[in-house]
């Protein structure tokens, strides 16, 4: 029998557990405990049971949210991964350019998401922003304060402008990680530039992939700034997502007991979304 | 400073001991028989014994919510197939 030895080690591993309690585990617990109960202020409480529950799963508002919130992200992770694939085959392996293709690359992921939804917002106005007003200059009526159309548009694009260069970093390290030897034995063999790609490239960004595909599910699928900074969930409820949503049944209404049994439902879609990404893919790299 | 504004119930506490009591059998386990029973099992997944307690639990939550979503109270129903569904995992997932 294999017993596991060095037992102290775990003791090494106490204060990160001792953070996620107070930053994760503890706020999680007031949730599921806000969840089953009612509240009119003044700390006071009192029990609802499942009832929470059973109304949001029933609510066409949080259906449409959810349906709004996988639309984005299957959108997004659509457009963000083969363009950032591209985007990293196309990208110099040796010289000066290396290093001025990755500042480029890495200056959309340095700007905070507010300041992200501020730009995209004065850059798309229809009457002053360069976008918006180009767009409306070769003849199409582009207003993203008044179409939902052009709103997603808009928040697609900021999302892939701002994301797509992780995708890039993520599968350029890759790429560069790929030793000589692979390439020197497909040109042997007169392999074709999509015979490398899809046999040596591909399968040794496998890894970084996932990281990259889980990271902008998990991104988008929380996300929140951008699109309230860049639209505020409009023009009606058009771009509202389940995070938008969420905010405004906790804060705007103040209803804390629907908003907690909300935010469960979504942090177990959260949650089984992930597991079935990263065991799929995880299946995938063994065979 | 008290705990009166994480608003506990006895059930929600119930709850998160009967998660902290798995927790601890899945320790005690781990210690008696260590490395933690890998296999492949029905769905073709490999898992241990912390992803089999993973994947019931999620699926308990799952068929709960189901119920809650279709049949509604009471939930003694839900509660009986996750028992079900949990075994299942164990044994053969």
């Amino acid at each position: 029998m294999n017993k596991t030895i060095n037992q102290k080690g775990w003791l090494f591993v106490l204060p990160v557990v001792v953070l996620v309690a107070f930053n994760a585990i503890i706020p999680l617990m007031t949730v599921v405990n806000y969840s089953v109960q009612e509240t009119f202020g003044d700390n006071t409480f009192f029990w609802s049971g499942v009832g929470w529950f059973e109304q949001v799963l029933h609510s066409p508002r949080f259906h449409a949210a959810l349906g709004r919130q996988l639309m984005f992200t299957g959108i997004i992770l659509a457009i963000e991964i083969p363009l950032g694939v591209i985007i990293a085959l196309a990208m110099p392996r040796k010289g000066i350019w290396v290093s001025v293709c990755l500042v480029l690359m890495a200056l959309p992921l340095l700007i905070p998401w507010n300041v992200v939804g501020a730009m995209w917002n004065i850059f798309a106005l229809p009457d002053i922003g360069l976008l918006g007003r180009s767009l409306n200059a070769i003849g199409w009526d582009y207003n993203f304060t008044r179409h939902p159309s052009d709103a997603w548009f808009t928040l697609i694009a900021m999302d892939v402008w701002h994301w797509t260069s992780l995708v890039v970093l993520l599968a350029y390290a890759g790429l560069v990680s790929i030793p000589d030897a692979y390439y020197q034995a497909a040109k042997i063999d007169g392999a074709s530039p999509w015979a490398i790609f899809r046999y040596i490239q591909l399968p040794k960004m496998k890894r970084v992939l996932t990281i990259a595909v889980l990271l902008r599910f998990m991104d988008s699928f929380n996300i929140y700034t951008e699109p309230f900074v860049l639209t505020g969930g409009g023009p009606g409820n058009s771009t509202t997502l389940l995070s938008i949503d969420l905010v405004k049944v906790a804060l705007g209404q103040f209803d804390l007991g629907p908003a907690a049994a909300m935010s469960l439902i979504y942090f177990l879609i959260i949650l089984l979304l992930s597991w079935i990404f990263y065991t799929l893919m995880m299946r995938n790299e063994e065979q | 400073m008290g705990l009166s504004w994480m608003a506990w119930t006895w059930p929600t506490a119930a709850f998160f001991a009967f998660i902290v009591f798995c927790l601890a059998v899945m320790s005690a386990w781990e210690y008696r028989v260590p490395g933690g029973s890998p296999r492949r099992g029905v769905f073709g997944l490999d898992t241990t014994r912390g992803d089999r307690l993973f994947i019931s639990l999620l699926g308990s939550a799952f068929i709960f919510l189901a119920w809650l979503g279709l049949m509604g109270t009471p939930l003694w129903g839900p509660l009986g197939i996750a028992v079900v569904w949990g075994l299942f995992v164990f044994r053969f997932v």
